[in-house]
Order: C-alpha cells, then structure tokens, then sequence
C-alpha cells in the first residue's frame, strides 16, 4: 500500500517548499536573506576595461553602494541622476554590476548619461547577480565597511529612501568601522 | 468594445468550462446518459467563446488598440504584422489565453475522435478536461486579465521585446503549448479510469495515440527553442539547463516514459498503476513549468513578470490537480495492478528499465531546478547549479539508456531466447564499437574515451534502429510487412541515435574563439581563416543595425561570406545579436559580433560546430517517428469498427 502513497507524500512536501519559497519569493514584503551577513565573493572583469577586475576585496575598507543595473531596465535610467548626485555629493563610494547586457550598450549609456561608479563589473551572464540573489534590475545593496551586506533597497532608489534606509545606517556602519 | 466582447466571451467560455466540469462527471456517477452527454456541446461552445476571446484580443494587436494595456506593453505601431500576431502569445496573459485555447482544442479533438469510447468513460474524460479548464480560466479572468483597459490609452505602445521578434520564436510557443496542454488529455484518460476502477489494455490503446501526438509536438517546441536559443542568443550554445528550458524538458522525458510505459500495458497489460502514475507526472509537471515560469520563484532568463498572487493561484491550482490525482491514485491503484509474470530477459524488462533511467534523469533535472531554491529556503545561503552540473548528472542515467534501448528494440515480449538475440546483435555492436573508435580518428584526427563511447552508443541506436526496416524491405513477397507501430519506433530511435552523434561531435570537436577584429583582419579558428571585410551600418523595418561581412576561406578558396549584425531596435533601445551562420549539413561555421572594443575593432565570436545541425536533425525525425506511429491503423481501424458496430446495433435496437 505505501508505495502507492508514496508520490503523494513527495508531492506534499514539494508543494510545502514551493508555497515557502513563494513567500520569500515576494520581493517587496522580505528582505535579503542576506541582510546582516558577509557580502558573497566576486570577480568581475570592470566594464571599461575587460582585463581589468573588480572583487569582492575593493569594496572594503569604507562602507560602499553596489547598484546593480543594465541598459535595458527603465527603472535604472530613473534612479541614475540620483546615483550622479550621491557620486558628487562624494557621500559614498558608489560601485556597479552592470548585469545581463552588453559591453557595447553599457559604454554608451555611462557616456551619454554620466558615470555615477567608481567601478562597474561586468555580469554579462548574470551569474554574480544570481550569488547576490538579484531578482531585477535596479537594485542596490549597502555593504559596511567590513563587508557585510547593511540593506537591500529594490526598484529605483530615490533621495527619499536613501534618506530613511541608508544614510541612518552609513553612520552606524561607519563608526563600527573606525 | 472589441476588448469588452473579449471579456464576456471568456466568462461565458468559464460557465460553460463549469457544465462541462461537472455535469458530465455527475452523469457518469450517476449513469445518467442526458448529462453525460452534455460533455460533447459544452465542450465545443467553450472552444467558440475561448477563440473568440482570442480573435478579439489578436484584433486589438491588429489594430493597434493602446488603450488594452497589454496591447500597450506589447506592441507598437512599426511592429511588422506578422509580430503582432505573435505578440498577442508574447507574455504571460496572452500566452495563458492561448494556452486555455489549445486545451480547449484537445478537449474538443478529444470529443470528435473518441465515439469509439464507452459512454461513461469519454464524459468522464471530457468532465476532467472541463475541470482543468476551469482552473486555468479562473486563472486568467481573476488574476491576468488580457482585455485590462489602460486608461488615458497610450499613444504608442512600448514594443514587444526585440529577442521575440523572430519567426522561431513566433511558433516555439505554440508548440511547446500544444505539447504541454496534450498531456492533460493523458492525464483525463488516467483519472477516467481511476474513477471507473477499470483499465485494460484496450484503455491503453485509447490513451497511446494522444500521448504520442503531445510527445512529438513538445519534441518540435523543445527543438525550436534550443535552435533559436542557438542563433538569436549569440552564445553559441544550444542548451542552457535554464530552469524555463528544464521545465519543459521534464515532462518530455516523463511523456518519453509514458510512451514506453503505454507500450507494455496495452501489449501485456502490466505496469498499470505505474503508467498511471506516469501520466499524472507528466501533466504535473507541465503544471509545475507553467508555475516556476510565471511565479518569478526562480531566477531565469525566460521568466515572465513576476507577480506573488499570480504564483499563489498557480500553486493552489497545482496542489489541488496534483493532490487531488494522486489521493485517487493511492485508493484506486492498488486494484488495478495485474500480476502477470515476464522472464528477466524479455522486453518488459528493457521497457521498465528504460522507465527508470527515465525517471532518474527527470528528477536529477528537477533537483537541479530546484536545489537552489530547496538550499536557500533551508538557509543554506545562495547557490546556483549550473550547466556542469547538469551535464554530468545527467550523463550517468543517459549512457546507460542509449545502450540498452539498441538491445531493448529487439527483445520479444515475454521471454526472449538468448541464442538469436546474441545473433542480432553481434554484427551492430563491432561495428559500432569499431566505427566508433575509426571514425572520429579518420575525420577529425583524434579520440578519447567519451567520444568513443557516444560516437559508439549513437552508431550503435543507428544500426540496431535500422535493422527492422531493413529487414522488412528485405522481406519476401506475402510476409507480413513492417507496422507503422513499429516502423515509427524504429524511426523516433534513428532521430535519437543522430542526435546523440550530434551531441557527441559537437561538445568534442567544437571550437569556440573570441577575437578583437577590425576591418581587413582575419583570423584562423577551426582551419577556417575568417577575415572581416568592412563593418557598415543597415537600416531595418524597427531597428537599425552594424553589420560586419565577414568571408570565410579554406586554403585560401572562399566558403562563404557571412552577415553578422548587431541590431538596435528603435523603441526598446536594446541590442540583439544576429549572428552569421553558414551552414552545411556536417558543420556551421558561426559568427556573431560581441561588443565595440574602441579604435573600430570589434570582439567577435567564432565558432566551428561540426555536425550540430544533428541536434536538431534528430529531434525533428524523433517527431516524425511519433507520426508515423500515431498513424497506425489498428488505432483507427478499431475506431471505425465500433462505431460501426454501434451504429449497427442502435439501428436494430
């Protein structure tokens, strides 16, 4: 008899995973699971310049923004004059991952618009962006100076947000730093 | 207005999806052949209000109705026609119309071809097909309405997505859809006869030629994605182990089960609850694509935009499909199986173990899918598995199944005598393993062990696939000829051994380089000197492009010139790689421009693929082998026997 009860249990444990992972799955109601913990590792050539590489050690040392963008999504051409004002308001060293697009197009769109970023990986597979746990284009991780991961903000950041999410947190981060 | 007759259409389409879900299943409960009955009509005026839905909705497309919001976020006014036919599949509630359209069509398929069936049976089949109809139709009237209004409407719309706009990809849906929504007509016929307690081997018969005809369709959808993935990508590559692409490849390896399974209960009658339980998986797992696809659960390159509610309806709709089949399963099964005996070496043996390896290799791709998400959610942290992974998994079930199926082929049913099978074989199998060690080393100047073996195992499905036509071209005057049954197996089994070879030959010999070219440079991949002439600018209907002539010579004679160009459609301002292929039917040469390096050189990716076309080769012959199996006689003769009979015995009643 159990044989033919089997599949069932499978399907129920399966189906228990599937609506857990759906509400984790909701973006704007749960954070990061990563909130809290060391940044992932990563090794990206930088975007101007393919031999060249941008890891996980040039983000240390001062707490840093990575904004995770492309081309193609509107919501990043939105946030991008913000992101040009935090570069000269010179707040906080503001990093890229230029994530599942073309060298070509990024190029242009930082020559058009304006580099905002110290550096910009290239994550031209998106494979970083999966480690980092990105479910869409923008979004844009705190990081502390030693590395761990202080907020995940998604879609578009703005000076409201930045105001209520992150500047609270640059200072706290900052002064564990010192 | 159009939009609004849409709207009603699919709501009326719903009422009748709700008579046909239950009356129908009452009637049969309750041998009431009035109600019963009621399957049959309800199921074709479902059909006329689910396509008129679908006419209105493809009229908005053609008319350029931006106050539809959908049409709005899919559409513009320079999209060539022909895309915004396409277009209205293009996303997630268009593509869920035509998905309940291709249901509907089974359904009614189903309802035309099947008055051969006990009465009681077809209502409950047609009864489960409505039930299925109503979920998904809820679906769509609840959670992703197509005929939204946007309001003020917009002046032009937002284009459909540039990677779309190819005609691969305007039919890769359509099919794979047809496909996957056959297997809920497998999956009726399983619940039909649970709730009736009775199957026999004539109920695997009904079962077969549906269950082979989704199979080829999902064969072509899956065969066209991988090839436009191919072209359109830019990559090179022909496989991802995407968990969209895996989640369409699950059910084609359960259905390829299924088929095999079918086999062996309808010849002898064994395997019932197992076959049962295959045709249950194989449509849940169409379910379970539809659900990772639209839920946005995991991260993808295909997924759709992501919304919660829509991922919790599917989920909720999934459980109950699911649970509900196989709660049914666990009471009725048990009764149904026979215990007829097979002798270890017979072909039920070879089909069961065919099963398993089946079975293996779909829940590796499964746990390979959803492992990231199972490890994340047991707070194990981000992982992601990739193709390596994959490729190695899934070898260990696939080695053995390509070698046992040249064995399996010509084993008799019951009891297979040793000393003619070790004859049939002797000839294939050296001169698969010699040729397969020779070969390589004769065309392409080396071998190693993996070549060898799937160079041998593909020679060796080739010769032991061919060797049953042969013999039945071969044959005397008078004896009996080779059956479309079995002439389709024998054909679905070649594809199977070309595409091995393909596979084979292409990971083995493939050569892949990227190079910074300028116009009047060139450069040696593969033996092909491949040298840029110029880099001009082309102007299409919606895009503008950079097109590089590239001309490939070997020793110094021209091949071929190839176009690759890097396009850039107007309104999403999105780059598309076209590359540059020229193709022969043992080798593409492949180029496709990758980005602009500065001081006019461009990277460019060249790539020599010997015999790749063979992937694809040979899953279109798998498909042209259901055909030919789907077109046997005995399916249709008994078909219009018994209608006959019937006809017969209601004029004398």
């Amino acid at each position: 008899m159990s044989r033919y009860v089997l599949p069932l249990v499978a399907v129920v444990v399966l189906v228990v995973f599937l609506v857990v992972g759906l509400k984790r799955g909701d973006p704007k109601a749960l954070p990061s699971p990563f909130i809290g913990k060391p940044a992932p590792e990563f090794e990206l050539p930088t975007l101007k310049d393919p031999s060249a590489t941008i890891a996980s050690e040039d983000l240390q040392g001062k707490p840093a923004l990575v904004n995770v963008w492309a081309t193609w999504c509107v919501g990043c051409r939105a946030e991008h004059p913000f992101l040009l004002e935090l570069a000269a308001e010179n707040s906080i060293p503001v990093y890229g991952i230029n994530w599942r697009d073309t060298r070509a197009e990024a190029l242009r769109w930082i020559e058009q618009l304006g580099d905002p970023y110290i550096a910009s990986g290239f994550d031209g597979s998106g494979r970083v962006g999966i480690d980092w746990g990105v479910y869409g284009a923008p979004e844009t991780f705190l990081v502390s100076a030693d590395g761990v991961v202080l907020h995940k903000h998604l879609g578009p950041l703005n000076r409201q947000a930045w105001e209520r999410d992150f500047a609270p947190l640059i200072t706290t981060g900052g002064g564990a730093a010192q | 207005m159009i939009p609004e007759i849409g709207q009603f259409a699919l709501i009326l389409a719903l009422s009748l999806a709700i008579c046909q879900g239950v009356l129908p299943l009452l009637g049969a409960y309750r041998n009431d052949t009035a109600m019963m009955r009621v399957a049959n009509t309800a199921a074709l005026g479902q059909f006329f209000f689910v396509a008129v839905a679908f006419a209105c909705l493809t009229w908005a497309f053609l008319s350029n109705d931006f106050s539809v919001l959908y049409v709005a976020n899919h559409s513009q006014l320079s999209l060539p026609t022909m895309y915004k036919v396409s277009a209205v599949w293009s996303a997630h509630e268009g593509s869920l119309l035509m998905w309940i359209l291709i249901l509907c069509a089974w359904t009614v398929a189903v309802s035309r071809f099947s008055s051969e069936l006990p009465a009681t049976f077809s209502a409950r089949v047609l009864g489960v097909l409505g039930l299925l109809s109503v979920g998904f139709l809820l679906f769509a009237i609840l959670t992703s309405n197509p005929f939204d209004r946007l309001s003020p409407p917009a002046s032009d719309g937002a284009d459909l997505n540039p990677l779309l706009q190819d005609p691969g990809l305007a039919i890769h849906p359509p099919l794979l859809y047809i496909g996957y929504v056959g297997f809920s007509v497998a999956f009726a016929f399983a619940i039909a006869a649970m709730l009736s307690g009775n199957l026999d081997q004539k109920w695997a018969r009904w079962t077969r030629p549906w269950t082979t005809l989704a199979w080829l369709f999902l064969t072509l959808g899956i065969m066209l994605g991988s090839w436009w993935a191919y072209y359109e990508l830019g990559w090179g590559g022909w496989w991802f182990w995407d968990p969209v692409e895996n989640a369409s490849f699950m059910p084609w390896l359960i259905g390829t089960a299924l088929i095999h399974s079918l086999a062996v209960t309808e010849k002898r009658g064994l395997f019932k609850s197992w076959t049962l339980l295959l045709a249950i998986t194989a449509f849940s797992l169409s379910l379970l694509g539809t659900f990772l696809v639209r839920s946005g659960i995991i991260v993808s390159v295909h997924a759709f935009a992501t919304d919660p509610t829509r991922g919790f309806f599917i989920l909720a709709f999934l459980a109950t499909v699911v649970i509900g089949a196989l709660v049914l399963y666990a009471w009725r099964a048990p009764a149904l199986d026979s215990d007829v005996g097979f002798s270890p070496l017979s072909r039920e043996t070879f089909l069961l173990l065919n099963n398993v390896l089946l079975v293996v290799a779909a829940t590796l791709v499964l746990m390979g899918t959803l492992a990231p998400l199972v490890i994340e959610l047991m707070n194990g942290g981000k992982i992601s598995i990739g193709p390596p992974w994959f490729e190695v998994a899934f070898m260990v079930p696939m080695i053995p199944l390509v070698l046992l199926l040249g064995l399996g082929m010509h084993t008799a049913w019951r009891k297979q005598d040793k000393r003619s099978w070790y004859t049939v074989f002797r000839i294939p199998a050296i001169a698969a393993i010699l040729l397969g060690i020779v070969l390589p080393l004769m065309f392409y100047g080396r071998t190693g062990l993996l070549l060898a073996v799937g160079f041998s195992a593909a020679l060796w499905i080739i010769a032991t696939s061919l060797i049953q036509p042969i013999r039945s071209l071969r044959r005397k005057d008078g004896s009996a000829g080779i059956t479309r049954s079995a002439l389709g197996m024998s054909v679905a089994h070649l594809g199977m051994g070309l595409f091995v070879l393909g596979v084979t030959v292409t990971s083995a010999f493939n050569v892949e380089s990227d190079r910074a070219l300028k116009p009047g440079e060139s450069t040696d991949v593969g033996g092909y000197d491949f040298a840029m002439l110029e880099l001009r600018n082309v102007e299409g209907p919606n895009y503008s492009a950079i097109e590089g002539v590239i001309e490939i010579r070997k020793d110094g004679e021209l091949v071929a010139t190839v176009r690759p160009q890097k396009r850039q459609y107007l309104v999403q301002k999105n780059w598309m790689t076209e590359a540059g292929i020229h193709a022969t039917w043992n080798k593409d040469l492949f180029v496709a421009l990758g980005d602009q390096l500065g001081n006019g050189a461009w990277s460019v990716r060249v790539q020599y693929k010997p015999m790749i076309r063979f992937i694809w080769f040979g899953a279109i012959i798998m498909a042209l082998g259901g055909l030919i199996a789907v077109s046997d006689r005995r399916y249709r003769l008994k078909a219009s026997k018994t209608s006959r009979a019937s006809s017969a015995a209601a004029e004398s009643a």
